[in-house]
Formats: C-alpha cells, structure tokens, sequence
C-alpha cells in the first residue's frame, strides 16, 4: 500500500501511523452530553466502502493526513493535510495570560 | 537416460551430487529432477498420508511429489522441489517422509488401511478415552504427519531484503513476457524482467517449434542480448514474483545463492519488493493431469515436463513412452520423444473423433483406467471400444489440458473466470489494478498470439503511464488452435488421485458430498485437497469439476478457492531477512553507553535504548549490593546517572502556553519565566498518558520532558492535537531527544559537584531552570528531582554528552559519589513515590494515582470530558498506595493483595502491585500497588500474595511517599 | 449417526456408502421462534446451547456463505483462558472448561490438545505485568507457571537465547492452553445443532430486520422474509454493517489480521508460544505447518488480505526468537476481519430493540471464546439475563467507562 502524502509524494505504507476514523477531529464541547463524547471516542460508521481516517506520516513530515479511501479495495481516493483541512475547528478558548 | 543432441545443459563438464546417500552426476544446468531422471532415478518422494511411491510429476515450482531435504554441514532445508533445485558440485539431498528409507516406508502400510482413512476421518474418531488423544493418537498422528525436517538449528545463513522502483514489471519470460519486456524497453520504460527459473524464455526453452526461423532458445537469446544492452531493463532471473499487494507493490523471491555450493557472506535468498507503476502478468499456463485410477506412480509425468526434460535438459525419462491426453498440442511429446529415438507405444486419447493419422499408434476414444508398477509405472490398462487392453510402458505422459497461471491476479480478492472454450479459469480484468495478465497466464494458447499478446500488454500498460510504445514486428511462430474436451477424472473403481501432494483421491471428493460438505470450500477442507505445497496448482480445477459433477451443478455455479499469497512458498529466513540477532529492531545508545561499559556496567534493554543497570565496584558479587550502595550513595552524598533516553520536546511559539494547557491537567500558561513545573497529560479517553517536566526557556520557548517509554506516543500525540485542534495557533513542537544528552546530579553534595563544572554560578530554586555555560559549551540546567534529593539535570548537545558524564564521575568520585543505574533508580523513586509506566499502564486515571485534584478546573484539557465518566471515578477503583513488607520478608512486583482472612480468589481480590524494591534507607521492602480504596486503607495490613514465586505475606498500607514526605531535602 | 472409531472401521470394509450428511440442508421455514444471524462457530455454538441447555429447537441459523466461512476458519487456533482483568477472567475459564469437554459433548474430534502456551517475556517490567497475569489466572482457578530464562530453555530449546534482539528473561507457562482444529469446532457444533432441530441454512443473506413497535418481528434475507420474535446478531467481522439494519452504530472498527502456515514439517514445535517484544506466535498444527500470526495490518479494512509491512514484521520477529524456523516455507497467508473494540473485549447484550440481541467484538481473540460465548449468549437470549460470566461484556460500558481493557492502550480501536 502506498499513500500519496501532499508534502512528501508516494511512499510506502510502512511510513505511516494509523489512528482512526475521522470522528478523532470532531471533538465535542468540554460541557457536551455523554453521548457526544461516546461517539466521538468510541462509536463508528466503521463502512465496507469509502471512509475517511486519520494517518501520521510519522518517519517522514509528521503530518497527519485525512484519508479517504476503500475500506474494501484499500483504493484511496484523497489525502489532505489535517491542518489544512476545512471544517470548522472547535472554538479555541481564549488565549490565557503568562 | 541422456539423449544426445538434445538440450540447454553444458556436457563439456561433469556435476557431482548425491541423492540419498548415492553418488550421482550431471551437467551445469540440470536441475535435480532431470539429473536423477537422466541417471534413471524415478522414485524420489513418498506421498503426504499413504506413503505411496512417486516421481518427478512436472518440470517447475508446482511439483507435488519431488519435494526432498538438501543437506549442508549442521543444517537442512526442507521440501526442496527437485524440479528447481539446481544442481552444484557437491549438492546433497536425501528424500523425505520416509522411514526407514525410500524403497521400503514402514507407513506405507497406510496404503493398506486406506479404506479407513478416507476424507475427515480423523474427526470421527480418536476420541475416547479422553486422555489418549494428547498422550497417545496425537503424538502419533503428529509423527506420521508433516513432511520434510528443519535441522532445529538457528538458520545462520545470509539473507537479504531489497527495494526496487520501476515503470513495468513483467512476471515471466516467455513468448508473452519478452515482447512486453522489448516493447516496454524500446519505449524508454523502466522494465524489470523477472523469472523463476534460472534461465530466461519459459516454455520456449522446452519446445522445438520455431520461431522467424530460429529455435526457441536461439530466438530468446537473441531478444535478452537486446535487453541486456539496454541501461532501463533489469533482467530478473531464479526471481519469484510471489505476491501482488496494493498499489503496484510486489513481492518477489530471488534465489541468490541456493544454485551453488554454500559460501561465506553469499545470500541464500533476497525477498524483493517492487514498487511497479503498471505490470503485466505473462507467467503461462499450466498443464494438468487427468485422475484415475493409481494415476500416481513413478513415471507418470505431465506430457509438458516430459518435453521439457527432453528438449530443456537432454533427458528422456522412460524408454517406452505412452499418453494420455485429450489436446492435439499434447501429442508433440509423443512426436519430440519418437525422433529423439524413444519408441511410442501408444497415445490414449478420448476424444472419439481424435485424428488417428500419426506415426505412432493412437487410441481415440480410450482411456487409461489403471496402472501397474511397485516403485515404477510398467504398465497400463486401456479401455477402448469396450475392450481392456494392458501396455508395457515405463513413461505415461498425462494432459488434461491447460490452466492459465492466474495466481497473482486472485491475491487482492479478484475471482477468476469460467471459460468453456478452453475448459479453465481465466483472470478476471482488472482484478489487480495496473495488471495486465497476457498470453497464456490469459488463455491465450499459441506462440504466435502469446507473442502479439505480450506486445499489445506492453504498449497498453504504458499508455496508461502517458508513454507511447513503438509497433514491434511480432515474430513468426506456431499458431495452433486448442480444442479440448474436458477429461477431469476417469469413471471406475479404486482411487484415482487429484491431489498428489495431500494424497486426495475423487473418492474423497465424492465422500465429503455424500456428507453434505458441498460447497467448494467445505470440500477443500474437509478433503484438505489444494492444501499441500503445490497450493492445488495441479489439482484446484479437476477436483473443483468432480465436485460439480457430484452435486450436479456446474463449474461457474460452484465457484472457486482463493489462490492466496505467496505464488510459490517463500522461505520465513527470506522474508525476514534482517530480523536475526539484533537486527530486529534498532539499538539506541546513550551518549555515555562506552564510559558506562568501561565501568563494568551491565547495559540493559529499556524500549530500543541501552541503559546501566547498575555500576559494580570491587567486592560486590550481586547486583543488590551494587544498587543498595548506589541508592545510598545518592542519598548520603551525590549520585550521577544518564537520563537522555528521556524524550525531549521543543515547543515555541506565542501560543505555546496555551497549547501546553490543552495537552496537560495543570496549567502552564501560568508558569514563570526559568521556572519548571510538573505536568500529568491524558489520553482522550481519561486515561493518563505519561507524566514529566516541562520547562519556560522564554516566553514563548518551552521545553517538555517525557518518559522514556512514551516519548514517541507524546510526540505523535501532541502533533495531532496540534495539527487537528488549533493548526492556526501559533505554536510548533519537534523532538530533540537525540540532540541533548542529559545527566541528572542528586544528593546532598549536587550543588557542589554541578557548581564546580558551571562558568558562572547559578543560585537555582527548586524547580528552576537556567541557560548556563560549561567548558565554554552552552548548557542547560534543571532543578528537578526523580530521587527525593536534591537534584539537578545537565543537558549539553549530544557531542559532548561522553566527556561532560565521565567529568562528572571523575568529579563525583572525588566527593565519595559516583554514578549509578537503572535499580538504584528505580529503589529512590519508590521510595519517594514517583510514578513509572509500570503504575501508568494505560488503565489508571489521575484519581487512581491521587492526582485528580491537579486538574484545572478553569480551562478544557485533553481528556478531562472522559474522565467524568462514571466508570473512572467511582469507589470501587483501585488506588495507588505503598506498601512495606510487615515480616521483613521479600515482596514482589505482580503480586495480587488480599483482605487477611478473606478467601484467596478472583471474587475476593483487592488489588495488585505494581513495583517492589528493597530500600536500603529505610532497611524494609516497599511496594506501590494499588488498592481498592486504598487512600481510605492507609494503616490498614493488607495480606500479599504471589502463587507464582509462592510468597505470602502480610503488609502495611501506607502514603506512596515513604522518604521525605515533606520534600525538605528537595527544596534543601 | 454417532461416530467412533469402531464406525470408521466398518464404514471403511463397507466402502464409506454409509456416512449420511452432517447436517440437513433445509429450506427456510416462514417463521421460527429464535434466529441467529451468522453460522460462524459463535452462531452455531449458539445455537447448539439454545437446544442443548434451554430446550428451544424451533431456530434457524442464517449464514451468508456456507458454515463456518469467517473467522472460524482463518485464525491460528489458540486455545487459552489467560486473561487477567475480572470479566474475562471468569468467562474464558469458563470456556476453557467447555474446550475440555467439546469432543464427548460433540462426538466430533476438533482436536483440541492442551500442549501448553508459554508467553515470554523480556524485561523486569514484562515480567512483573506477567506474574500479575499469572497470579490472576491462578486465583481464578486456572494454571499457570513462571519460568525463569533456564526454564524457558527446557522447554523451548531452540529459541535464541544468546543474540536475540531482546533478551529472553522467562516465560509465562500455561500448561492448558494449546490449539484446535478451527473447521472442526464449526462443523462439530453444526452437526450437533442439526441433530437437535436446528435449521442451519447457508447461502442466506439478511438484508433487512424488521422491526414493529420497538421489538423485533422478523428478517429480510435473499431467501425471503423470515419472522422470528428473537432475533440475535453473531457475525462477527461484519457486525457493524448487520447492526446499522437495526438503526445501530457500534463501538467497533473492522480491522485486517493476517496469519500464515508454512508447508508440513515433521514435529519441531510443541507449544504455543508468542514473543513479547514483537508481534509473533506460533504453533505447529497436526498436520505440520508451521501457524502463526502477528499483529493487525493497523488501518481499518474489510478487504480479508494484508499487506508486506505486518508480513515482514512476524517473519522478522521469528527470526530474532527462533531462527530454527528460517528454512521453512510460508505456503499460504490469509486475512480475517477483526471487530476491533475500543477497549479489547467483547460485547453479548440485548439491543435497544425488544428481541434483538447481540454478540459481537471478540476483536481477535473470539476462537477460544466460541463454547463460551455460545453459551453465554444463548443463556441470555433464553432467559433474558446475561449469563454470571459475562455480565461485564456490555454495549454501553464505553459510554460509562467500565472498560475491560487487559492492554491498556485506551479508546483507540486498533491498539487491542
């Protein structure tokens, strides 16, 4: 398998860390239901098909990338940089004094 | 018997080999089947389960029968095909599966018994009395069963693994293999050109057709001049390409050294992956026999292997030749053996409107319906036109027919295709994106159109890559047409075998339908056909049509098994090569690794580093003599220990402090300029990650610490929430563990040993920090303490790590230190009560370890969300306490604790420990465990229990922090 | 039709014409008390306990393929009550017990021989993690031994005891652990199954779960609707695609395990050992290959095939541990899909949904849980009460944090 990292072109898959489905971006609200927080952590779509996930280029950019693939024919379809990604972002809090 | 004229070996010059004990020669060239078969040696092998007689069945790498040990001084491998192994000066092989010797196997009685060890019988059976089966019918079973022996010796040979790129990877160097190899190369494409033989041109070189005029082998020849010439073709032979996997990677077997004599530092085998934009498959077809009854004896070949032999190798392997096909192609054996001076004494073909006109005699409409011969065929019995009829041969060729070697194109889950024209599986397009199977690996079964076919792959493949491939002219060759009418198995009694390898019979098929195991892959493993080495390259289709045939359905509609990687068996040396010894993961060294060594020091293994366990002076005889000094030493004067394996964070950035509030419980964002504080970090799910220290160098320049265990994770860790969370902060991380060397000073004389070094003095507070100079290097300096003492961290670029810790030593010695290991360590932060990841293991949250009130109640943190859960905050969890030893007596890590009184069992347990050390300070063995409730059992005696090292003992609950409770000697 | 070996001899005089099928192949009746999803070894054995100990023959087992066609039939057959945390404890102690009865149970011989498993270790803290393990096992009830680094030696001569990457400081010895036929064990409860009533019916694809009011009523399947008023979910692998028919979204994420068998060699391997510094564990089967298996290929899958990294990873993990294998030959590797959970235990629980239970996430380890988890499960689909053993497996512990979590490696579905 080989993953077409946006900074460093085709390289083999054994360069890269697996995470998880992309649900590990859509972190809820420190104050949200215990059900956001289930699904967040620990439920999945977990889909025989296209997906979207979370891979470290961990011995190369250490980017982390946002996949979307074929669970079932391992194709990949998209790989952006979760950085550069645009959904929205938590609302960070405010910036503390030092 | 050699046939002179004929062949690709070199006569000029004599091979000697041995074969079972006996001396043999060859030629260069020859393999071990066609060196023993021109010796006429035709039983080599006893089959799998009845330990029948057999011979060479092919001439390639899905040979069932020929599988032997080749013997070197105190090694051997194991099911060696004949059919590949080259043979060399001293080559030593023996047969296999076999006691006491090959002409007389004691289990060939399992012949006899064959009525009762039909298809699963074993799950019916050998189950009572109970206590037999592991005692007495297993061990048997086991006995009997398997095939060749390892040596049991670690295998000491070189092997190698390799990368290579390419634009076109072509799988075998037939007809259809080299024009893809010429046209791709002629287009300017990287090509690699790989074989599993040890010589380039496949069937060519086994055939006597013609090819623009030339012989085959004199046309190859010319067409590898060509490539070899070319500076983008790698020609790969003795190369298996063994599996495809995703996007274009393969991987591919050389035989580096097994066609030689064993030789220092040469590599047995190099496992290759090749990363190929486009490929295409061109690794032909194989021929198949035809099952009836004792189809299995010495001297039953594949028609195809028979010419091989004969025109590949110069050896004809009988003398009075017969066959059984049912193609007009197959009869070219018959014709090649006749000219070469082989009498024909028959060709069985049972087609009923077979062509009769041939120079030899033919029997259209027959069958073979069984043989005759011990250890060797002497004889068939035919039935034609309602007669039976006996003929006296030694050599009865089989061809059932052909099927495409389609293997590679099933390993990412592509199923093949039913074609009834040619009576085979063909690969489905596309299975293996990128792949292009062509020739006959496609059903394509003349020279003429394999030759076209490899060509129009070639410029197919690499236009898809954007590259145009010039119109080569395709050769003149055969351009036969194949009619076949499937002959899969002869009707009538006794077994007629499928599976040579696994000794499957179309009676076993028949039983496991009878038994209602009907479909394809309830057959395969009830039966075990298509199980052995030869992965049913020979067997998978005809057993596959007698199922249809048995349960009345037809070929497309029972389906197929899965070819799965590797095409041909790879070794696990192979594919492993680099993982021997130490090779199997990297050593890390501290900077200070030799001056420990040089000291006596036993270098331990902690992750992927190295580190002192303990620094024995003159005297000692065991380590904990070593480590109570050394524990003492700290505690009495100062101590030096290297602790670089630490991982090293560097965090800058205006928004730095905030990000550190956001990975940590406790607030950073509020931590002085110069100063250090500790921080406990979590994973998302409310578990602690690790713990450490992290430093403000500046404003917005921090500095983190991990444990050395989870310094990798803590990177990623904070790189995700970074990249995920707040990209557009102002912040960035890198580690720069391998850029410092670090060396921690504690005692009461730390301050004077560190000030000694120091270029100006720095007056540090506990938990300060400060840029310092040292020897005129800038250095780092760090209040911080992992023993209870006073201590002090050094940090200086990893160059000068060497010389700053034997400074150090020098310079502690001289105040009655010195440095010490992991166990001194490990005894002062027990005693203090330090935390390692024996305590955080993964399960253990900030209330577990009395943390929970450092959890910022003012601002959102990592894993602060999942803490909350009810599952991780309730009474019930088990806290961590200490422990002391009430008897004096020894305590141990792993130990689960106990009520006194209470029954000792699941239900009643309490608790477990975690880490166990003697403390020479305070003369008693301490523990931390944790407790259920323990914060609450403080005084309470809790009893110890460890079945394993049979200690039982009572023990006092008590603070985790048994030295120095108040941290007066830390702040000193 | 009982089997012994007395039958196998006059079956053999009399041409083996008298073997009848092992099971039936019945049509799917319109409406059965209870159906079971998956006629995988933890559906069969399911459905073998529902007949066996609760008395219930009016079932249908669904299977999408043919019997036994998951991972039943691709694992590497270990067979061990080894966990340490209570909750597994008690319920693979209580399968183990199951194991050693399977054959006179089934009058099928599944082959399961209790040669041992030694799990090495190498480090003092390996070791430490290891003796609490084994301490666990032994206040549970079940055995284990600590080796030291001679006593590994003894039994394992053939490891690299001098230049092994990590140095081997001991072993974990559990003398009951050891392996089994896989095939077996799914046709043993098949066969058992059948004789007690039980429709076994293959090629059987549910497509749809019908649900009325809250409770279930039936299936959608290819071969027709079925009703049914109990309905449980055993499919283990495809868990989260069959689930989502009933509106369900699990703690599951499917992952790739491959393993491998080398071609038959003569008996050189005796036990069950894994490698603790690596992913690596193998045995020697029956019939002589060599089978053993590493770890997940890591990235979430459906695809039943791996890829080279994790391939090379276990060859070279076996090389460093005992590189007396070297010479034998991988003959054949597959992929299984792993329901992975997000703390490394399974779930057997009711559903939101009247009647529709499930039984899934044995991440992978379910071969050794197959009698158990039948039991369990058929014991709570009879009675409507989790069984004592398995009472901590729930579907909602995530969401309330009583994790079952023997690893250690948090929330993170491929880490277990």
């Amino acid at each position: 398998m080989r993953i077409p990292c946006p900074l460093c072109g085709p390289r083999d898959r054994r360069e890269f860390y697996y995470y998880g489905a992309e649900d590990y971006l859509n972190r809820p609200a420190p104050d949200a239901p215990p059900e956001a927080w289930d699904n967040y952590l620990h439920l999945r779509d977990n889909p025989a098909g296209i997906t979207r996930d979370l891979w470290y280029h961990e011995t190369g950019c250490a980017s982390w990338l946002l996949i979307t693939r074929n669970t079932v024919t391992h194709e990949i379809r998209d790989v952006v940089l979760v950085a550069d990604r645009t959904v929205p972002k938590p609302a960070p809090r405010q910036r503390a004094a030092t | 018997m050699r046939i002179a004229g004929k062949g690709l070996i070199d006569r000029s010059t004599s091979v000697g080999f041995r074969f079972d004990g006996q001396s043999f020669a060859g030629h260069p060239g020859d393999t071990l089947a066609s060196a023993l078969l021109a010796n006429g040696v035709k039983l080599v092998g006893r089959s799998f389960k009845y330990h029948r007689p057999r011979g060479v069945l092919t001439a390639g790498s899905e040979e069932p029968n020929a599988l032997v040990e080749v013997l070197e001084e105190h090694q051997q491998t194991p099911n060696v095909r004949a059919t590949m192994q080259e043979i060399y000066e001293g080559l030593t092989a023996q047969s296999q599966n076999r006691w006491p010797s090959l002409r007389h196997d004691l289990l060939s009685v399992n012949d006899l018994a064959a009525p009762f060890l039909s298809a699963g019988f074993y799950y019916k059976t050998f189950m009572w009395p109970r206590a037999f089966w592991e005692k007495l019918y297993e061990p048997a079973i086991r006995r009997a069963a398997g095939l060749g022996r390892l040596s049991g010796r670690h295998d000491e040979a070189v092997y190698e693994k390799a990368w290579a790129h390419c634009d076109l990877l072509v799988i075998g160097s037939g007809p259809t293999g080299l024009m893809a190899a010429l046209t791709a190369a002629h287009a300017g494409a990287d090509v690699i050109l790989a074989d599993e033989s040890a010589r380039m041109g496949g069937r060519l070189l086994a055939e006597t057709g013609q090819i623009d005029g030339q012989s085959g082998p004199d046309w190859v020849a010319g067409v590898l001049a060509e490539l070899a010439a070319l500076p983008n073709v790698r020609l790969m032979t003795r190369t298996t390409v063994t599996g495809a996997h995703d996007d274009g990677t393969f991987g591919a077997l050389e035989r580096v050294g097994l066609h030689l004599a064993p030789q220092a530092g040469l590599p047995r085998e190099c496992f290759w992956r090749i990363v190929a934009r486009r490929s295409v498959l061109a690794a032909g077809a194989l021929e198949r026999p035809i099952a009836f009854r004792n189809n299995d004896r010495p001297g039953i070949m594949l028609a195809s292997a028979i010419r091989s032999f004969l025109n590949r190798y110069g050896v004809a392997a009988g003398q009075r030749v017969t066959l059984f096909a049912n193609t007009d192609a197959a009869r070219q054996t018959a014709r090649d053996l006749q000219s070469a001076g082989i009498p024909v004494a028959g060709v069985i073909d049972p087609r009923p409107d077979a062509s009769l006109s041939e120079e030899f005699p033919v029997y259209a409409g027959a069958e073979v319906i069984d043989t005759a011969g011990r250890l060797a065929l002497s004889e068939i019995t035919i039935r034609h036109k309602g007669n039976v009829t006996r003929i006296e041969t030694d050599l009865l060729g089989l061809s059932g027919g052909w099927n495409p070697s389609l293997h590679l194109t099933c390993h990412l889950n592509g199923r093949p295709l039913w074609s009834p024209e040619i009576a085979a599986f063909v690969p489905a397009p596309g299975a293996v994106p990128g792949l292009i199977a062509a020739g006959s690996a496609a059903g394509v079964f003349s020279t003429a159109r394999c030759l076209a076919d490899g060509a129009a792959a070639a410029r197919r493949a690499l236009g898809d890559i954007g590259r145009t491939a010039p119109d080569l002219p395709i050769p003149q060759a055969e351009d036969g047409s194949y009619e076949i009418q499937p002959v899969w198995a002869v009707p009538g009694k006794g077994r007629a075998w499928l599976d040579f390898a696994n000794d499957v019979t179309v009676k076993d098929v028949k039983l496991s339908v009878q038994e209602n195991f009907r479909s394809v892959e309830h057959m395969k493993r009830y039966t075990t056909q298509g199980m052995a080495p030869d992965q049913g390259k020979n067997s998978n289709v005809a057993a596959l049509a007698v199922l249809a045939d048995a349960t009345g359905r037809g070929i497309p509609e029972t389906g197929t098994t899965t070819f799965r990687p590797p095409f041909s068996p790879v070794s696990i040396a192979a594919i492993g090569a680099g993982g021997r010894a130490t090779g199997f993961a990297p050593q890390r060294f501290l900077t200070s690794d030799q001056a420990s060594r040089d000291r006596g020091a036993p270098m331990i293994e902690a992750g992927l580093w190295y580190r002192p366990s303990y620094f024995p002076r003159p005297g000692e005889t065991t380590w904990r003599e070593a480590c109570d000094r050394e524990v003492t030493m700290v505690r009495s004067t100062v101590g030096v220990t290297d602790v670089s394996t630490l991982g090293k964070i560097d965090i800058q950035g205006a928004d730095a402090a905030r990000f550190l509030d956001l990975v940590y419980i406790n607030t950073f964002s509020t931590l002085p300029l110069a100063r250090v504080r500790y921080g406990l970090m979590l994973r998302e799910d409310g578990m602690v990650l690790d713990d450490g220290t992290t430093a403000r160098l500046d404003d917005s320049h921090f500095l983190m610490t991990t444990t050395t265990a989870a310094a990798g994770q803590v990177m990623r860790h904070l790189d995700f929430v970074q990249q995920a969370f707040c990209a557009n902060w102002d912040v960035r991380t890198i580690s720069v563990t391998e850029s410092w060397a670090q060396f921690a000073v504690a005692g009461p004389l730390a301050r004077r040993l560190v000030s000694a070094f120091l270029e100006t003095p720095a007056d540090l507070p506990f938990m300060g920090c400060a840029a310092v100079r040292l020897g005129g290097v800038a250095a780092r300096l760090f209040r911080i303490s992992f023993s209870g003492e006073e201590g002090y961290e050094i940090a200086v670029p990893a160059r000068y790590g060497e010389a700053l810790f034997r400074d150090l030593l020098a310079r502690a010695e001289t105040l009655g230190g010195g440095a010490y290991g992991m166990e001194a360590l490990n005894v002062l932060r027990i005693e203090k009560g330090f935390i390692t990841h024996a305590e955080i293991h993964g399960r253990v949250t900030a209330f577990d370890i009395g943390l929970d009130r450092m959890v910022s109640q003012g601002k959102d943190c990592i894993g602060k969300a999942a803490a909350r859960r009810p599952g991780l905050t309730g009474a019930e969890r088990e806290q961590l306490v200490g422990l002391r030893s009430k008897s004096g007596a020894a305590i141990s890590a792993g130990a689960h604790l106990f009520t006194p009184g209470d029954a000792v069992g699941r239900a009643t347990d309490q608790g477990y420990v975690t880490s166990v050390g003697f403390s020479p300070t305070l003369g008693a063995w301490l523990a931390l465990g944790f407790l259920k409730n323990g914060r609450g059992r403080i005084g309470e005696t809790i009893r110890l229990v460890d079945h394993l090292r049979g200690i039982d003992v009572l023990c006092e609950v008590a603070d985790p922090v048994f030295h120095d409770r108040e941290g007066v000697k830390l702040r000193a | 039709m009982r089997y012994s070996g007395l039958k196998v001899i006059t079956e053999g005089v009399f041409g083996n014409t008298g073997w009848r099928p092992a099971w039936r192949d019945p049509a799917p009746k319109p409406e059965y008390d209870t159906i079971i999803i998956g006629g995988g070894g933890h559906g069969l054995a399911t459905a073998y306990y529902l007949a066996k100990n609760h008395g219930l023959t009016n079932i249908a087992v669904l299977e999408k393929g043919w019997i036994g066609s998951g991972n039943i039939g691709r694992n590497t057959t270990i067979v061990r009550a080894n966990y340490f945390l209570p909750g597994n404890s008690e319920f693979y102690s209580h399968s183990l017990k199951l194991w050693e009865g399977m054959e006179a149970e089934l009058n099928y011989n599944v082959m399961h021989s209790q040669r041992g498993l030694i799990n090495l270790f190498h480090s003092d803290g390996q070791r430490d993690a290891f003796v609490r393990r084994g301490n666990a096992m032994i206040n549970q009830g079940d055995d284990a031994i600590l080796l030291d680094r001679e006593g590994v030696r003894e039994h394992l001569p053939y490891l690299d005891f001098e230049q092994t990457r990590f140095p081997i400081y001991g072993g974990l010895l559990h003398p009951r652990g050891g392996s089994a036929r896989h095939d077996a064990v799914a046709w043993g409860y098949a066969r058992g199954a059948d004789r007690r009533g039980v429709d076994l019916i293959q090629n059987c694809e549910v497509t749809g779960i019908e649900i009325e009011g809250g409770r279930v009523t039936g299936v959608q399947t290819t071969r027709g609707a079925i009703r049914a008023r109990k309905v449980g979910i055993i499919v283990a692998g495809r868990s989260g695609q069959v689930a989502a028919m009933a509106g369900m979204r699990l703690p599951i994420e499917s992952h790739i395990l491959q393993a491998f068998v080398t071609e038959g060699l003569k008996p050189v391997i005796n036990h069950v050992v894994s490698f603790g510094m690596g992913h690596f564990y193998i045995s020697q089967s029956d019939k002589g290959g060599l089978v053993f298996g590493g770890d997940l290929d890591f990235y979430a899958s459906y695809a039943s095939r791996g890829n080279l990294p994790m391939v090379e990873h276990v060859m070279e993990a076996g090389m460093t541990l005992m590189p007396m294998i070297g010479r034998a030959k991988v003959l054949r590797s597959w992929g299984g899909i792993m329901d992975m959970t997000p703390d490394g235990s399974p779930i057997i629980d009711r559903t939101h949904i009247d009647g529709l239970f499930i039984d899934c996430g044995w991440n992978y380890g379910g071969f050794k849980a197959v009698p158990a988890s039948g039991w369990c499960m058929a014991h709570l689909m009879a009675t409507g009460q989790p069984h004592e053993v398995a009472r901590r497996f729930r579907l909602d512990r995530f969401a309330t944090g009583h994790l079952l979590d023997e690893e250690g490696t948090g929330s993170q579905h491929n880490l277990h």
